[in-house]
């Protein structure tokens, strides 16, 4: 016998001894390095991203001015095509009436605030979403701050995510989206610093990830800030003192079919 | 044997189809790549890694990077000479290497690979 008892605890012990010495020592002597790489480490991370949508505000813009620039400012940075027409619309933020967006609040007499007012509509950005849950090649993933992503370069166009998802806010791209009619696109692409999608995959609104790393809002709270209205609200539910949750704390707040357990993350403030 | 002259023809017409490209093409060495530099990549002489390891490798660089922005949202990369690069395709490989016809396609259509980067993402406009 090589080893007895004895001989065993040694080892042992000894092996404890440096295995924690070991990366004690190295926090000491190089502080950060034992990381791959300090910058490397997403910037969001213990965050939980959401939004809240004051639609008093942007209702009363939406009467002085047919206000749509939330939804120019997000196409413009995504390079989303206009097809025209509805059954090829690539969707990332839209407007639908108050009945649709909302039809678990049945109300034979609605408040005429909101009756057949059209709402600001964007991926929720679930808590428990579905569409990744479906998804067979774990293409649409939910990030550690709670931002429901695509990655396009795995999506295989099943479409699953788009049956799963019950607010319709994925799109297919039935087109290259580079053919896309030039009447109604003239400057298209319009943001060259951010790809397209190629026909055949689903996309959707992604919470202007590549923004937020950056540590910048998404482009249409920009966009509504920028002419002060300040109706779109971005921000961490995780920290008790951030924006959104004093928002939440001080207004009464809705959110879209809650009872389907899907924890929506865009909360509308009416 | 039966129909021996049909055969010998037969024979002779099919090899010399098959060698016909062959044929074709003698003599003329395909064009050697020529990947070209713009004024903008000359002047910075270091890329994010050395040229060497680009040149063989940067395929697996892309890869990398894509998994790591995409997935993971990391954007930025850090070059083993401390210097810190926003991790992207589009904003910074492309800043320098502005030139695909003289730069990527070179190699590419040498060798006849065909990355469907360039389904998605935007190729900078060239000047003629």
């Amino acid at each position: 016998m090589g080893v007895d008892r004895r001989e065993f605890l040694k080892i042992a012990g000894y092996a404890t001894l440096f295995g924690l010495g070991g990366t004690a020592a190295i926090d000491i002597l190089a502080p950060g390095e034992l990381e791959a790489s300090a910058t490397g480490i997403p910037l969001t991370r213990g965050k939980r991203w959401a939004m809240v949508i004051d639609m008093r505000k942007c209702l009363a813009q939406q009467d002085k001015k047919k206000c749509k620039d939330c939804m120019v400012a997000c196409h413009r940075e995504h390079n989303v095509p206009d097809w025209g027409e509805p059954q090829h619309a690539v969707k990332w933020i839209w407007q639908d009436k108050y009945e649709h967006v909302f039809p678990d609040h049945p109300n034979e007499f609605v408040d005429e605030g909101v009756e057949g007012r059209p709402f600001i509509l964007m991926c929720n950005h679930c808590y428990n979403p579905p569409c990744v849950r479906v998804c067979p090649t774990q293409a649409t993933f939910k990030r550690e701050d709670g931002i429901v992503v695509m990655d396009m370069h795995r999506c295989i166009g099943c479409r699953f995510c788009m049956a799963a998802c019950p607010y319709g806010s994925r799109s297919f791209n039935w087109g290259d989206p580079r053919k896309a009619p030039k009447s109604l696109n003239p400057d298209y692409p319009t943001n060259k610093a951010y790809p397209e999608r190629s026909k055949g995959v689903v996309e959707k609104c992604n919470f202007c990830t590549e923004l937020v790393d950056k540590g910048e809002l998404p482009i249409c709270v920009q966009a509504c800030d920028k002419i002060k209205v300040n109706a779109l609200h971005f921000g961490d539910l995780a920290n008790p003192e951030s924006n959104v949750r004093k928002l939440l704390r001080d207004h009464y707040s809705v959110r879209r079919k809650p009872a389907l357990g899907t924890g929506p993350n865009v909360f509308y403030i009416i | 044997m039966y129909d021996g002259g049909k055969i010998i023809v037969g024979l002779i017409i099919g090899i010399g189809l098959f060698l016909s490209p062959f044929i074709y093409n003698a003599g003329t060495a395909a064009k050697p790549p020529d990947p070209q530099l713009t004024k903008k990549a000359k002047e910075a002489k270091v890329c994010v890694a050395p040229k060497a390891y680009m040149r063989e490798s940067h395929f697996k660089m892309l890869d990398e990077w894509r998994h790591t922005v995409v997935r993971d949202g990391e954007r930025y990369y850090k070059a083993a000479d401390g210097k810190i690069y926003y991790k992207s395709l589009q904003v910074t490989c492309l800043d320098c290497h502005s030139d695909k016809t003289k730069f990527c396609d070179q190699c590419h259509n040498y060798l006849s690979v065909n990355p469907y980067c360039w389904d998605c993402h935007i190729a900078p406009e060239e000047k003629k």
